[in-house]
């Protein structure tokens, strides 16, 4: 019984001390962004809706930067070095529908990529007020 | 109405080849028992359907409140465009299980979006909301006092999904303000004898959204109490709503409507069905 004790008693500690992991980890790391930066870029280029607005952009280079982002919000090792959100989307009239769609293939894709409902909730805690300056601009 | 409804919807879907329902699954609500977007009986600020800007869609649904002594069966469609207007129709058949009889009126109500984007601005949603109700046999709600038998409700709605809330999950709050004249929310007429005027009301609900197609919800709205025969009392409910995609959800509630008519304690079932396009 009192093996018992301890044992418990370890593992409610070990469990306590182990620090919660930041967002970055939750979704993945490095890796699981690329993932999540990919399959973002498949969806919309298998989407008529959106797919217009990227018709001169260079995708490697949006995908770089998407990538640091998503890294640099989430509390991941990157900086962001593209311009503001307002900046670059400027003159692209990005209309709800739009962000409603690209919201849309982020959560397929975070869904996909079986990350858990809290970290995506917390990743489109961060992304979603950005509509503000991403929207009809 | 049904055919201006028709021509409506017939219209939209030429003028605009935009039935493309990008609204994210869950944010346009269910069909509350008055038609209007919301909760089950309480009506939110979000649009019914998943039409988001410049896109137009359709729902239609069908519910059934069953108490110890009454049954409401409500039936309705709605249009909505743009994410900014919803017109909707219902009707109601109220049935007086162990008094005898029933009661039916009509709903034809529109709702717009006034401000704010239910996830994505720190403003909550905002919407304004008219419905016009008319009962089909006025003599029942006459004998009990009633004074006449059409009202205006006219709502204001704000509602919020707030991510990450509870346990990682999102949560939608709404607080909604209403001015009514109606009894037992119009089934038994609108205001008394010796009362004409408008009541503001609060009815209020919270749904958390345990992942994207299931949330589970509680619901209060508050009811006038103006006839003199019998008690009138508050309405509640908790539900949980099944989005199975953006074509079907199922939601299924217990609720308690208090005393209706003199008969007391009415509790029991909430289930509705509802379609979208």
């Amino acid at each position: 019984m009192r093996w018992l004790t301890v044992l418990v008693l370890t593992l409610i500690t070990a469990c306590s001390q182990t620090p919660t992991p930041s967002l970055y980890q939750q979704l993945g790391g490095d890796a699981g962004i690329s993932a999540i930066t990919d399959g973002l870029l498949y969806e919309i280029e298998h989407d008529n809706r959106i797919v217009h607005h990227f018709a001169d952009t260079d995708i490697e280079r949006f995908r770089r930067l998407l990538a640091e982002q998503l890294c640099e919000i989430s509390g991941g090792p990157c900086t962001y070095t593209g311009g503001s959100m307002a900046e670059s989307h400027t003159g692209f009239n990005i209309t709800l529908a739009d962000y409603d769609a690209l919201v849309g293939h982020l959560i397929k894709v975070m869904q996909q990529q079986h990350i858990s409902i809290s970290a995506q909730n917390q990743l489109l805690a961060l992304l979603a007020p950005m509509y503000k300056d991403i929207s009809y601009r | 109405m049904k055919i201006t409804l028709f021509t409506l919807t017939a219209g939209l879907v030429f003028s605009c080849s935009c039935a493309a329902n990008s609204k994210i699954i869950a944010t346009g609500g269910t069909s509350s028992i008055e038609g209007s977007a919301g909760g089950g009986i309480v009506p939110w600020a979000v649009i019914n359907g998943y039409a988001s800007s410049g896109e137009m869609a359709a729902t239609a649904f069908i519910s059934r409140v069953g108490v110890d002594d009454f049954t409401l069966n409500s039936v309705g469609a709605s249009l909505a465009y743009d994410n900014n207007w919803e017109w909707s129709v219902a009707r109601q058949r109220f049935a007086l299980d162990s008094i005898g009889g029933e009661l039916s009126q009509n709903i034809i109500a529109v709702k717009y979006r006034l401000a704010g984007q239910l996830l994505y601005t720190a403003l909550p949603q905002i919407s304004l909301g008219v419905q016009y109700k008319k009962l089909h046999d006025f003599t029942l709600p006459q004998a009990v006092g009633a004074r006449d038998d059409s009202g205006l409700d006219v709502y204001l709605a704000a509602s919020k999904v707030l991510f990450n809330q509870v346990a990682g999950r999102n949560l939608l709050l709404n607080a909604t303000l209403r001015a009514t004249k109606a009894n037992q929310t119009g089934l038994l007429g609108f205001g008394s004898a010796d009362n004409n005027n408008y009541r503001l009301m609060f009815e209020g609900s919270a749904a958390l959204l345990l992942n994207y197609n299931v949330a589970i919800g509680v619901e209060f709205k508050q009811k006038p109490d103006q006839l003199a025969f019998a008690d009138e009392q508050h309405w509640r409910d908790v539900f949980v709503a099944w989005f199975v995609n953006k074509h079907l959800s199922v939601t299924a509630g217990y609720v308690d409507l208090g005393s209706i008519a003199g008969l007391n304690n009415q509790q029991g079932y909430y289930l509705s069905v509802e379609g979208a396009w």
